[in-house]
């Protein structure tokens, strides 16, 4: 969009503005980081951790896609192909267009977290969504009480950011646990279910703030995990995802419950998400 | 040094056990120790042994063709290793191997069967212990088998 053309047409949150592709990496076999730069004289608003955008694939058809790392004038999105529209998205190259809107829905709740420790539970993709807060809550180490990231994927080569996790694992100030489900005799680490991390984990429980990203299996098994050593529900915090179309709780495809989990969520209290993953949908 | 009673009264899986109960467990154990690599137990072959980790990390592994060893499960300091002995036939149904130094206390199974016999109610103490390890990873394995990380909430 020319200078002149955003003088005049107001931002929208249903208007994608275009971006482009400046940087691609290709993370697993099936899943790709995009790094995005607004065109021209696009602004946006912060994106805090957490939220998500919705990125339109010319064409293909728009996603919702979580941010995996945001600055000013940069978005970093980690797409895993498994439609038309993310494989349309995985596609695209360097210097390919976008349209982008956001950002939207709630954050962590990293200033709440102040004080207290904070263990980061996801499950394969879901760390795409909780690395903006690991990076916070490294980049304000000394806000924070003790941190753990516990990490669980399919197979080794399907854990996504291994530098961020060497580089996480180098420092002394936080504690990285992974593990994969089934792995070939040269892995080093840990097999077994993510859930079996949380025992070992080292926190005080009644001062603890807990965000899981995974599926929603995972993470009911992990927040009952997390339960039975004694973290509050409400300081259990979770990421949902519903069919996600507008984006500001109009068209009510993610509605869950009373709730539309596009704007109340994607990251909910477990007070909250935990009695609504326990209706049975048909 | 401590004592194998000693070892056993600071591990989770034997909590709660009256002295006179881990005095006869520890009867039947020994310290040993594993070098990187070393196989604590074959598949198929006569399982006679249990281990409690002290030390280090044991994988599970199992042999598929075409694909070489693949690792199920890894074991660590204060859990359980083998379950086999307790159960007829009494064989090993998966590889363990030593992913770096391992020490464990070893215990006859054998040995171990043939005090529980004599006293029910150190037979049934430890039943319930191998019970909820059991159920445990039974729980775990139960979990993997729905492929959890197949597909992705808030990504």
């Amino acid at each position: 969009m020319s200078p002149a053309a955003e003088a005049v047409i107001a931002p929208h949150p249903m208007r994608p503005a275009p971006w482009r592709v400046v940087h691609k990496t290709r993370e697993t076999r099936d899943t790709w980081s995009l790094e995005l730069v607004p065109y021209g004289c696009t602004t946006t608003e912060p994106y805090a951790p957490g939220q998500f955008a919705m990125i339109y694939a010319f064409g293909a058809g728009e996603a919702p896609i979580s941010v995996s790392e945001a600055s000013e004038r940069h978005l970093m999105h980690t797409v895993r192909a498994v439609g038309p529209t993310t494989n349309a998205i995985c596609a695209l190259g360097v210097g390919d267009q976008v349209g982008v809107r956001g950002p939207f829905g709630t954050a962590w709740p990293l200033e709440a977290a102040e004080g207290a420790d904070v263990v980061v539970v996801a499950g394969g993709i879901g760390l795409a969504p909780l690395r903006p807060a690991v990076l916070h809550l490294l980049a304000n180490r000394e806000r924070y009480g003790r941190v753990s990231v516990l990490y669980g994927g399919r197979a080794p080569s399907e854990l996504l950011f291994p530098r961020d996790l060497e580089r996480w694992r180098a420092r002394f100030d936080v504690d990285v646990d992974v593990t994969v489900d089934a792995a070939p005799d040269v892995w080093r680490g840990r097999v077994g279910l993510v859930t079996k991390l949380i025992p070992r984990a080292a926190f005080d429980p009644a001062d603890t703030v807990a965000m899981i990203v995974g599926p929603e299996v995972m993470m009911r098994f992990v927040a009952a995990g997390l339960r039975e050593r004694g973290v509050p529900a409400e300081r259990i915090h979770v990421s949902m995802e519903r069919s996600m179309r507008c984006a500001v709780g109009h068209c009510g495809h993610c509605q869950l419950g009373p709730a539309f989990v596009c704007q109340d969520g994607p990251v909910f209290p477990w007070n909250v998400a935990g009695p609504l993953m326990e209706v049975r949908e048909r | 040094m401590r004592t194998i009673d000693e070892l056993l009264a600071g591990s989770s899986a034997f909590d709660g056990l009256s002295g006179e109960h881990l005095e006869l467990i520890a009867g039947c154990g020994v310290n040993r120790s594993f070098a990187a690599g070393a196989m604590l137990m074959r598949e198929g072959e006569r399982a006679q042994t249990f281990y409690v980790i002290r030390h280090g990390a044991v994988a599970l592994e199992t042999y598929v063709p075409q694909r070489g060893p693949l690792m199920i499960e890894t074991l660590h300091e204060d859990e359980l290793l083998g379950w086999s002995w307790m159960v007829p036939p009494h064989h090993s149904q998966f590889d363990a191997r030593a992913l770096g130094v391992v020490r464990t206390v070893a215990f006859d199974g054998a040995c171990l069967r043939g005090k529980c016999d004599a006293d029910p109610a150190l037979g049934y103490e430890l039943m319930k212990r191998f019970a909820a390890v059991l159920a445990e990873r039974l729980a775990a394995t139960r979990i993997r088998l729905l492929d959890v990380y197949g597909h992705v909430a808030g990504s």
